[in-house]
């Protein structure tokens, strides 16, 4: 009896540990965030007070208001740029995702020369930091006249994602066992059919998260739109940023408003899409 | 319901060759069984039938059309798959109808047909699961179910037994005969189990390496291998094969023992060879000997016993190879005990010791 009692509380114990360690980590992660949201809600004087201040004593939406007010009231222009952003963002998603596809799924199903090497280069082509390329980047767009349009933005979106799209992508349809589509095929589809109705909504999990991943780097990236876009017709959200800046202040509430807002569309695309990222499609098919 | 021929077909890899101009004539309504060690070629060819692979040479007949160019959907035929490649996506209903669905038929009649097949297979109260929510036999009718929905002029099984436990796969052997007694199509069926191929088979191919070894009934097979290949694959448990010469009619083995040659056979005196018997041949004496006037005896000290219930496996050493005998009516035995045995000699066959041929055919 007394062991049981006494496993009962070691086990209670070291849930509480779990938990309080959970916790913790967790904090680490969210507190920036978070401090970032409250941020822009709160005067410029509490942002700033040394010792900070924990706990706001005073909330508003004045950094919202003036974003949005008029030039000379710090406003700027927040629609448009969400705008560029979101132009930018969904069209090199989408066309990641089928460059991915057709990619991944080739690399999945077929054997072709240098497979192998090819996978390598694509892979290797990540290792490069993007912001080396800007420079040179810089003076092809400058050259070839599509600096600072959402066209030339997209282009390097896409040449970023596609070597991540296609690796996760193959990866999804390994998982997917190949006898599905040939079980298709004999059942009356067409090769293109076995893919569209059998073996792409299997690994639609798959890719509805190499998307969200695609979406998010084109929609946080920094270093090389604000190289290759300068007016307000292409710039992103994280570009704008850069306008509460002056030569001697710096508008912090300003910055975690708009800062705010590029966080609001990227958290609800991951919670409309997470029910896709949880995986598990493709088990029962085959034998388990 | 169609006729499958297979003339000289050939399948290679680049240079490597898989399967080697393969012969092979399928009369309708037959249920034939590819069967074979892993590697001899039988997926491959069943592959090729259902037109998943390219064919490198010769020619898929199915019915009267030369099938060799058309893909799988132009060849009305279906697959069960070893690992039952059920759409994961799709509920048993879908599943079912998925083909029916394809060829853009009314929604009653899909309907029509898919309640038919769960009713033959019972599976009714599972329509509206996901493969996901099902039991491994659950699945394997699922899939017996979406070839039978279509109505194929030939079913083709790739293994379809081999992810199910024992208990199951009895079971389902049994639904898979009379599924063909109530449909009546050609069936190929492919598998390396060769209870299933006697069990099942109008006829067995048995392959190995790319080749056919041996086609016929299963009795055929089983009584008159063309090797040793098939006489050890085919039979269980396999048959015996003893190492000896052949002198004025008897074969001496190693160890000075000899055994009268099986009759009607006449061998050159010298000549090496391998003494073939099954363990349903050899057997205790006062136990149920199989009557014949041919028979031979032989004294051996048993080392192991299989009690099986109605029967006892008795593994026994002969001119130093082990040897496996049957005991009726069983008593019990213990190890070292000498027994005499007696050889149903007009059962026996002799191998040739160099090429494995049967000299009795």
């Amino acid at each position: 009896m007394a062991s049981a009692t006494q496993h009962r509380i070691k086990k209670r114990a070291l849930k509480t540990a779990h938990f309080l360690g959970l916790f913790l980590a967790m904090s680490l992660i969210c507190i920036p965030g978070l401090w970032v949201v409250l941020n822009s809600f709160r005067p410029t004087i509490e942002i700033m007070a040394k010792p900070p201040v924990w706990m706001p004593q005073s909330l508003s939406l004045d950094h919202y208001r003036a974003m949005f007010g008029g030039a000379g009231e710090g406003g700027i222009p927040v629609m448009t740029y969400f705008r560029n952003s979101l132009i930018i963002s969904i069209t090199s998603t989408v066309i990641a995702l089928l460059v991915g596809m057709a990619g991944g799924y080739a690399f999945a199903r077929y054997s072709f020369k240098a497979k192998g090497m090819m996978f390598v280069a694509l892979m290797a082509s990540r290792a490069v930091p993007g912001v080396a390329l800007s420079l040179p980047l810089f003076i092809i767009f400058g050259r070839t006249g599509i600096i600072d349009t959402h066209f030339g933005l997209i282009l390097v979106y896409v040449a970023m994602n596609v070597p991540f799209t296609i690796w996760l992508i193959d990866g999804f349809f390994r998982q997917v066992p190949k006898e599905l589509a040939e079980a298709a095929e004999i059942d009356g589809c067409t090769r293109w059919q076995a893919f569209w109705k059998v073996e792409f909504p299997v690994a639609r999990s798959g890719i509805a998260s190499a998307g969200i991943f695609a979406f998010l780097t084109s929609w946080n990236e920094y270093a090389l739109a604000s190289q290759l876009t300068r007016s307000t017709t292409s710039k992103t959200m994280p570009v704008g940023l850069l306008d509460f800046t002056s030569q001697f202040t710096l508008n912090w509430g300003g910055m975690c408003a708009l800062a705010v807002l590029m966080i609001i569309p990227a958290l609800l695309l991951t919670f409309v899409v997470q029910k896709h990222l949880i995986a598990g499609l493709t088990f029962g098919g085959v034998k388990g | 319901m169609a006729q499958v021929q297979l003339k000289n077909v050939v399948k290679k890899y680049g240079a490597l060759g898989v399967v080697h101009g393969v012969n092979l004539d399928i009369a309708e309504g037959e249920f034939v069984v590819l069967v074979g060690p892993s590697g001899c070629g039988k997926s491959t060819t069943l592959r090729m039938v259902a037109g998943l692979e390219d064919i490198t040479g010769g020619d898929i007949v199915i019915g009267d059309r030369v099938v060799n160019d058309l893909p799988p959907r132009e060849r009305n035929l279906a697959m069960v798959f070893q690992n039952y490649a059920l759409y994961p996506h799709m509920t048993v209903r879908e599943n079912l109808g998925f083909s029916l669905k394809i060829a853009k038929k009314s929604q009653p009649e899909i309907d029509r047909a898919v309640d038919e097949a769960a009713n033959i297979l019972s599976l009714t109260p599972l329509l509206d699961r996901k493969p996901g929510a099902l039991s491994g036999g659950q699945r394997q009718r699922v899939a017996m179910g979406r070839a039978i929905v279509r109505q194929p002029e030939v079913f083709l099984f790739d293994e379809p037994l081999s992810n199910l436990d024992a208990k199951l796969r009895t079971q389902m052997r049994v639904e898979i005969k009379k599924l063909h007694q109530r449909v009546g199509s050609t069936v190929i069926y492919v598998t390396h189990d060769q209870i299933e191929a006697m069990t099942l088979a109008d006829r067995i191919v048995i392959m190995r390496d790319g080749h056919i070894v041996q086609v016929g009934t299963p009795l055929q097979v089983f009584e008159n291998p063309v090797n040793t290949f098939v006489a050890t694959f085919i039979g269980s448990p396999p048959m015996n094969l003893l190492d000896g010469t052949v002198q004025a009619g008897q074969v001496v083995l190693a160890d000075g023992t000899t055994i009268p040659l099986p009759p009607g056979l006449h061998i050159a005196d010298g000549r090496r060879v391998q003494f073939g018997v099954r363990a349903d041949n050899i057997m205790p004496e006062g136990h149920a000997l199989p009557p014949t006037a041919h028979m031979a005896f032989v004294d051996m000290a048993v080392t192991l016993t299989e009690p099986l219930g109605t029967e006892t496996l008795l593994y026994a050493t002969l001119a130093g190879t082990e040897i496996q005998a049957k005991m009726l009516n069983p008593r019990p035995v213990s190890p070292g005990e000498t027994m005499r045995f007696g050889v149903a000699l007009d059962k026996c066959h002799i191998f040739d010791a160099d090429t494995g041929l049967n000299l009795r055919g």
